[in-house]
């Protein structure tokens, strides 16, 4: 903004200029309120696709769980307004304890095994020997594999009496583990499962993120004296933390609302015994004959706090670590 | 001028991107399906997308159409999705005129108030079977027709039975049945297969026991129901049921059986014609003490849903009519491997296929579950009944404490 000093001196001395600063600049003013608007023209589509397909959604959702819906008031429309009851009624649920129980040990055992196998492989793949190019792309299959088709052949491989590990496991003396009927072992198995398939994303993820860390720092570390496994834990694991949180993060919010595995290869159960807060909502919902939609938003709701949360802390971490 | 023509095209951006969406929201709320009676299309939702337009039944329903004097459009729903759809199209006031679903969910539907009952719509269910019609019967009111029935039997593989050196026809009752699983295991054959899992299949294949130990769905915590528990729990203990009942589906379960190394599989009247190709025979379902079990009726029902114009039902009626009585169905009932829901249209069925007769058999003695005035309480007690039979089957609870702990939550819940 420019001060005129000649404007101070309240003359006709230079009428011309004072013309030309004040409509110059409003001039400045409505191209600076056009460009606004451009802006906000362009915004809009985008403003309205986020309004009607993530806010509208979730507010319906949040209503859904603020009320109580039988199948006639679901119809009609004209639910009674009940407040917290609904998430009082789910957290006093006897389903709720163990369903964040099984929630919290299959995202965290998951996405930490995951990471690991997956961190591993990255580094043997970065070693660049003959054929690591095609032994990584089969690497990818589990990933690739429609769900269905995973959790299908999963469920066969892990058939009691007939599947093949369990006569893997006979033939090395080991007998038999009833891996999707007994309430002690479908955790395990649907674990077993979520960790194949979730393998291949941090590969690939890890892998390009080693692709980012400059070669002369080996090269002087190995100068320095230093071996592979100093090079690994001081040099390549440092450098990867960012790319480290986004994998977290991305896996801990994709595994928390796992669903298709557990359900095709055990449906939550023997007995709820691998009954995660998905299936949960999804059982609450859609899995006996008289929808509860109620709860089943509820349910799910609580699903979208944590994974808010979770994404909260990962903004926090991504700052510190920008620093 | 550059900046013009920008702010031009952005409002006509935005502009369209209003208009757009606001034309799909009113799309969606118009509500106004109904008044397409004066140009005749009649909608017509089922559950059978196995069968397209040139299908057998896909002509049969356009011929019904055509016959009341309307064009019908059809569509046919996974049967898991269809409840929801219909109670989505409820909501929105674009019920489908005629909607075929599942007999268990004809009392949701009834008590979500998006179906209309015979004494509205002027349907007649005149010699329909009484205990075929059950699951539509709500409070004295019905409120749909069945298309037919299909129900479960006792397939069994004679090679095997031989081999261990049974007769069929000795198995009348929960002690020779097992003596016969046991005869089989000595053998070294498997003995029975069924579905023992937690949703509605696992519920289905247990009643014919439940109800054959002449249990109520209103008690499961009684002496009877925890014999009924207790049969399956032995056979899974002794080895004569596999482990893998506790996670089998009817469909993988069938599967088992047609592996060939079991003697019995426990099975709807939908694997008729697959088991005469392996060459297994079928018997009723043995009660505890003797005779036929009362065994649970499958089967789609026709229900006419609530119109904003009273005008459809006539001839919404006349569609109905024309699927649901006299050769029309005893076609399609052929088709679909059901039983008809009448004595006579049963009998014109057996005239044309003598080896119905086991199913008509066990059709007879045949229950609806959501019968006896137990209408939407059936869900939340089929829920809670195959929770404890998988409780009870992979051991992490007794019989007599999952019954108990069931009719607890069953308590809980419909006091609610």
């Amino acid at each position: 903004m420019t001060t005129d000093t000649t404007s101070l001196r309240p003359s006709a001395a230079r009428p011309r200029a004072e013309d030309t600063s004040s409509s110059a600049r409003s001039r400045r003013a409505h191209a600076q309120r056009r460009a606004q608007l451009t802006a906000w023209a362009f915004l809009a589509p985008v403003a309205l696709y986020l309004v009607l397909f993530y806010a509208y959604p979730l507010w319906k959702n949040i209503e859904l769980s603020l009320k109580h819906y039988t199948v006639a008031s679901f119809v009609s429309g004209n639910a009674p307004f009940v407040g917290l009851q609904n998430f009082v009624d789910v957290f006093s649920s006897s389903t709720f304890a163990p369903a964040i129980w099984h929630t919290a040990v299959f995202v965290l055992v998951s996405i930490l095994v995951q990471f690991a196998l997956g961190l591993a492989l990255a580094v043997f793949f970065h070693n660049h020997f003959p054929l690591s190019g095609l032994l990584r792309a089969l690497f990818l299959v589990p990933w690739l594999l429609p769900l269905l088709v995973s959790a299908s052949t999963w469920s066969w491989m892990m058939n009691s009496d007939s599947g093949i590990v369990n006569a893997f496991l006979e033939s090395v003396g080991i007998g038999q583990i009833n891996w999707l009927t007994s309430p002690d072992w479908s955790l395990f198995a649907v674990l077993v499962a979520n960790i194949w398939i979730g393998i291949p994303f941090n590969l690939v993820i890890m892998y390009s993120g080693l692709q980012g860390i400059p070669g002369e720092l080996y090269e002087a570390a190995s100068l320095d004296g230093a071996n592979g496994w100093q090079r690994f834990w001081r040099i390549t694991f440092p450098l990867l933390r960012p790319v480290t949180a986004i994998t977290l993060l991305l896996g801990f919010v994709y595994t928390l609302k796992v669903f298709d595995i557990i359900w095709i290869m055990t449906k939550g159960g023997p007995s709820g015994s691998s009954t995660t807060l998905a299936i949960w909502s999804y059982q609450l919902g859609f899995g006996s004959l008289l929808p509860d939609f109620s709860s089943a938003a509820t349910v799910g709701n609580v699903l979208i706090v944590i994974a808010l949360v979770v994404g909260l802390i990962y903004a926090r971490v991504q700052r510190r670590l920008e620093v | 001028m550059r900046t013009k023509t920008v702010v031009r095209i952005g409002a006509l951006v935005a502009a369209a991107s209003v208009v757009a969406g606001l034309t799909g929201c009113s799309a969606q709320s118009s509500g106004s399906g109904s008044s397409d009676a004066a140009s005749g299309t009649y909608t017509f939702w089922d559950p059978y997308p196995q069968y397209d337009a040139s299908s057998a039944w896909g002509k049969l329903v356009a011929q019904c159409g055509t016959e009341a004097g309307v064009t019908v459009k059809r569509t046919g729903y996974d049967t898991s999705d269809l409840t929801n759809k219909a109670l989505l199209a409820g909501q929105q006031g674009k019920s489908p005129d005629v909607l075929l679903v599942d007999n268990p969910v004809v009392s949701t539907l009834a008590q979500s108030g998006i179906l209309t009952d015979t004494a509205t719509s002027g349907l007649e269910t005149g010699d329909i079977a009484e205990n075929i019609l059950g699951a539509g019967v709500i409070d004295g009111k019905t409120y749909g027709v069945p298309i037919g029935a299909n129900t479960l039997a006792l397939y069994y593989n004679p090679k095997v039975l031989e081999a261990a050196g049974v007769d069929p026809s000795s198995v009348q009752d929960w002690d020779s049945l097992t003596a016969a699983l046991a005869k089989v295991k000595a053998a070294g054959k498997k003995g029975i297969t069924f579905s023992g899992i937690n949703t509605e299949e696992g519920s289905f294949q247990f009643l014919p026991w439940f109800w054959g130990a002449d249990a109520d769905l209103t008690k499961l915590d009684s002496a009877k129901a925890e014999e009924a528990l207790d049969l399956w729990k032995g056979w899974i203990d002794e080895g004569y049921a596999p482990n893998s009942v506790i996670q089998n589906t009817q469909t993988t379960s069938w599967q088992e059986f047609q592996s060939g190394d079991f003697a019995f599989g426990e099975n709807g009247t939908w694997q008729k014609d697959a088991a005469k190709e392996m060459g297994a025979g079928v018997i009723t379902i043995p009660a505890k003490d003797g005779g036929a079990a009362p065994v649970p009726t499958g089967g789609e029902f026709f229900t006419i849903p609530v119109q904003k114009d009273d005008a459809r039902y006539a001839t919404t009626k006349k569609i109905v009519e024309c699927l649901s009585s006299g050769d029309n169905v005893v076609k399609t009932d052929n088709t679909l491997n059901y039983i008809a829901a009448s004595k006579d249209l049963q009998q014109q069925q057996l005239s044309g296929n003598a080896d119905l007769k086991t199913w008509v058999e066990a059709v007879g003695a045949a229950r609806a579950r959501t019968g006896d005035n137990l209408g939407v309480k059936y869900p939340v007690i089929s829920e809670q009944l195959w929770t404890a039979v998988q409780k009870a089957e992979s051991g992490s609870a007794s019989p007599s404490d999952a019954l108990q702990a069931a009719q607890q939550a069953v308590d809980d819940k419909l006091q609610k």
